[in-house]
């Protein structure tokens, strides 16, 4: 009789697919889909257990990078598909990684929903302030002054706020990472997965080619001096006084994560046909 | 009405309609009167027209009381009675009343419209809210429904008894609604004109049931057990059907913050391997279609079931139209081939549906079927439709197969799908053209291969006999589709009965088109008549596209709400019968 297999415990190199990434050298996301990864081991997930959903974007490029099952969809559409897939499939755990432009400008109505639904996800925003794919142009998150072929005179709008929206729409986890961290970036992405309902990670991923002056946010970043809080009011006080660069998790909500009116599969179709039978 | 349908003083068919202001009853009453004629026996069709107002505009309820089963609406209406005038001359082109028609109003209510009476109508006042008043608790719509039932010669038992199933509850509300109907009832006995129907054809086990309904039905009889949903009429009926019944079978619903969403939601469910639909109308269609484009590309089965309105744009939501069949057939952009089914009457709304879910699944393609307000929102007594064939299963790839491709480039271009879960198969779908791992690709050689691949699914496909409905036999055919399948048909039965011949075709799958099969349908045929409800003659125009149509071609076509009626049709094949 054969003992039974036992599964060699998996590493980050597991979770990594052979394809070459079209990112430019030096991305930011080169790092965070190794902090994924990383993460996805820690967690002793099985790679066809997981499901990676994009839109599109450079860091839309995500899924197939991975060994996990994946879906590249349409712009800005991530939030929506996980939904579907995390819902009809609740065994699976679904990560949604992507961009700014992705997920709060063409997204950003679904960014409001997915947050406020609070279905057990993990959205992934890798923000560089910048649509990268397209070279060059403001997103969501650029700054009022920059200056694109686009928007010669800079946008003069101010910037969403990611963890602002996500707060104030129902996330239940809200967090930021930075791309340069990649370790600190793998625990906060294994905290978020690990975490009931939706949680919100925006990771600072610098576009060294279109914004090259993002190179200095490793300056910027600093972790945050307190700890995570279960308490709205008091995130919402923090993120008053909130610079853009701190790192960590924010909140930590106790809001019960979204459960499909439970199907009870004991009829068939034919039993429902007694209604309209005369 | 027409002449052909009277004998020995009694009538195949009768239409009636009752109309008043919001709250005054009308739907309540009509539903009623439905039902009980179901009771009595025979078929019958309820169509619905309607102001703008969201609550308490005027309304309409049109009946079709028959003998023999059928989804038309007949040329003119026998009866319109009203419980009161306001706004009611809106319908008159919805309406159509003819010299022999009778016109029941209430005298307190002001005189009836001049639309109306212009038709020669026999105008009958008839006091009907002084009437409710010697009954306590009585409504005038009540006493309405006892005068319509009489006049069509339907038993007491029936009416009572259809009262009685709506008014659940019992207690004086009953016995206010029964003694209001029974007035109603002897006033029609001192009418001058009635049109008793003739007695009705045995038959057992027939459905009252709405073409949403239907839908929703064949839905789940087709393996869908994910509903995304976004509020739209005149869809809506089908979504809210399907909440409570997904639950049941052990599905799951979810409402959408939008269109956008609810088309990406299905493709998620169904990349999870649940079959997966959502139900809209023309606005919801046109945002869905930049997704159903990467269920073409990414190989994944839905169902969007499309119940058309008028257009272009929010266009008249609560009127029917066949002005979508464009952009459901042609609206993608790339070459994007994807299966179009449309059913040819209410009970059809569930067949179709049901084989498109079984389509999309068995060749992994995004399905539209293209059903319309009038189906949808009609309800119907039909013939109990026949049990469920097997619908089409996904073609599934078995764990760690070797050297797995998931786009692999087969004979039939049916690939199989690895479904989450599975080890050793794990793949990314994605919209991006792609090899046959699936791997992004910008190569001439991978796009076309994989174009091919997608054709060949639809090429594989073996429709059998559903690809249309064929009726009939001659030299003179009838090229139609969906809801005005049921004047053609009802003005074939007329010609029939003077022994013209002609030939029906009603196409079910719009896409693949089929122009083999409809060549063979069409041999021998010197005279073509298109019928549809479009103001820019798309279905002409499709044919016209895909097919190659013999002899003269001619159109008969109106955009939405008014129906082409039978009559239309009727003279122009009596027309072509001459020598």
């Amino acid at each position: 009789m054969n003992a039974p297999a036992i599964a060699p415990a998996l590493t980050a190199q597991d979770f990594k697919s052979d394809y070459k990434p079209v990112w430019c050298p030096g991305c930011g996301d080169y790092t965070v889909l190794a902090s994924i990864t990383r993460a996805l081991a820690a967690l002793q997930l099985r790679p066809e257990k997981v499901a990676v959903v994009s839109g599109i974007g450079c860091s839309s490029r995500i899924p197939a990078y991975t060994t996990c099952y994946g879906f590249h969809g349409v712009h800005g559409r991530a939030l929506a598909a996980a939904t579907g897939l995390k819902v009809a499939r609740p065994d699976l755990t679904v990560l949604v990684a992507g961009g700014d432009g992705d997920g709060y400008s063409i997204g950003g109505n679904h960014f409001l929903h997915a947050c406020r639904r609070n279905i057990d996800l993990t959205d992934i925003v890798m923000d560089n302030h910048v649509y990268g794919m397209t070279k060059g142009q403001p997103s969501p998150t650029t700054e009022p002054d920059w200056k694109s072929k686009l928007s010669p005179a800079g946008t003069g709008l101010r910037e969403f706020h990611p963890l602002v929206i996500a707060l104030a729409a129902g996330a239940n986890f809200i967090a930021r990472a930075f791309s340069g961290d990649p370790s600190g970036t793998a625990a906060v992405i294994g905290e978020a997965i690990r975490h009931p309902g939706f949680s919100f990670v925006e990771v600072l991923s610098p576009c060294v080619t279109f914004r090259p002056e993002q190179r200095a946010w490793k300056e910027a970043v600093h972790p945050a001096s307190v700890a995570a809080t279960d308490d709205p009011a008091r995130a919402a006080r923090r993120l008053m006084t909130d610079d853009g660069f701190n790192t960590g998790v924010l909140y930590k909500g106790t809001r019960p994560a979204y459960s499909a009116a439970a199907g009870k599969t004991t009829l068939h179709p034919a039993d429902l046909e007694k209604d309209f039978a005369l | 009405m027409t002449d052909a349908t009277v004998a020995n003083g009694r009538v195949e068919s009768v239409s009636a309609a009752l109309a008043g202001s919001g709250g005054a009853g009308v739907m309540t009453a009509g539903n009623m009167l439905l039902e009980a004629a179901a009771q009595a026996g025979y078929f019958g069709l309820m169509t619905r027209t309607s102001g703008p107002q969201i609550r308490g505009g005027e309304a309409a309820a049109m009946l079709r009381v028959s003998t023999f089963a059928s989804d038309s609406q007949d040329d003119r209406f026998h009866v319109l009675a009203a419980i009161d005038w306001q706004n009611v001359n809106r319908f008159a082109s919805e309406i159509p009343l003819g010299e022999a028609s009778l016109l029941i109003g209430d005298p307190a209510q002001g005189e009836p419209p001049e639309a109306f009476l212009k038709s020669g109508a026999r105008y009958v006042p008839l006091p009907l809210k002084a009437l409710a008043k010697q009954v306590s608790g009585g409504w005038p719509n009540m006493v309405a429904l006892g005068v319509l039932g009489a006049v069509m010669g339907l038993p007491e038992e029936a009416l009572e008894r259809a009262v009685r199933k709506s008014m659940k509850k019992g207690g004086e509300a009953l016995a206010a609604g029964l003694a209001a109907v029974k007035l109603g009832m002897a006033e029609a006995a001192k009418l001058e004109r009635s049109f008793p129907l003739a007695l009705p054809r045995a038959g057992a086990g027939r459905w009252l049931i709405s073409g949403n309904e239907a839908a929703g039905l064949g839905a789940l009889r087709g393996g869908v057990r994910f509903v995304a949903a976004y509020p739209i009429t005149p869809a809506t009926e089908l979504l809210e059907w399907l909440s409570p019944a997904l639950t049941k079978v052990g599905g799951t619903l979810v409402q959408a913050e939008d269109e956008l969403a609810s088309i990406n939601m299905i493709l998620g469910a169904s990349y999870g391997g649940v079959p997966a639909l959502t139900a809209t109308s023309g606005p919801g269609l046109a945002l869905m279609i930049e997704a159903l484009g990467l269920g073409v590309a990414a190989e994944l089965p839905i169902v969007v079931v499309d119940v058309m309105r008028t257009g272009p744009s929010t266009g008249i939501a609560t009127k029917t139209e066949q002005a979508d069949l464009n952009i459901a057939m042609y609206g993608l952009h790339g070459d994007a081939p994807h299966i179009v089914v449309a059913p040819n009457s209410v009970a059809d709304c569930l067949a179709a549906t049901q084989w498109a879910a079984g389509l999309a699944e068995s060749l992994q393609v995004p399905a539209i079927v293209l059903s319309d307000q009038y189906f949808g929102q009609a309800r119907a007594i039909i013939d109990r439709p026949p049990g469920a064939p097997a619908s089409g299963k996904r073609l599934l790839a078995q764990p760690n197969a070797p050297a797995y491709k998931r786009y692999a480039l087969t004979e039939s271009g049916v690939s199989p799908m690895a479904l989450p879960g599975t080890p050793g198969v794990t793949y990314t779908a994605d919209g991006l053209e792609h090899n046959e791992r699936g791997t992004p690709s910008s190569q001439a050689s991978d796009h076309l291969a994989q174009m091919e691949k997608r054709a060949r699914k639809l090429e594989s496909l073996d429709c059998g006999e559903d690809w249309a409905t064929l009726e009939g036999e001659g030299d003179v055919a009838v090229l139609t589709w969906g809801s005005c399948t049921a004047p053609v048909r009802e003005a074939f039965a007329r010609a029939r009965a003077e022994g013209i011949q002609a030939r029906l075709v009603s196409l079910r799958l719009l896409s693949p088109a089929q122009p083999a099969r409809l060549a063979k349908a069409l041999e021998g045929v010197k005279r073509v008549l298109v019928v549809e409800q479009s103001f820019s003659g798309q279905f002409q125009r499709y044919l016209k596209a895909e097919y190659d149509l013999p002899g003269e071609v001619h159109s008969l076509r109106r955009p939405g709400p008014l129906p082409i009626r039978p009559d239309e049709i009727h003279r122009t094949l009596k027309s072509w019968s001459r020598p």
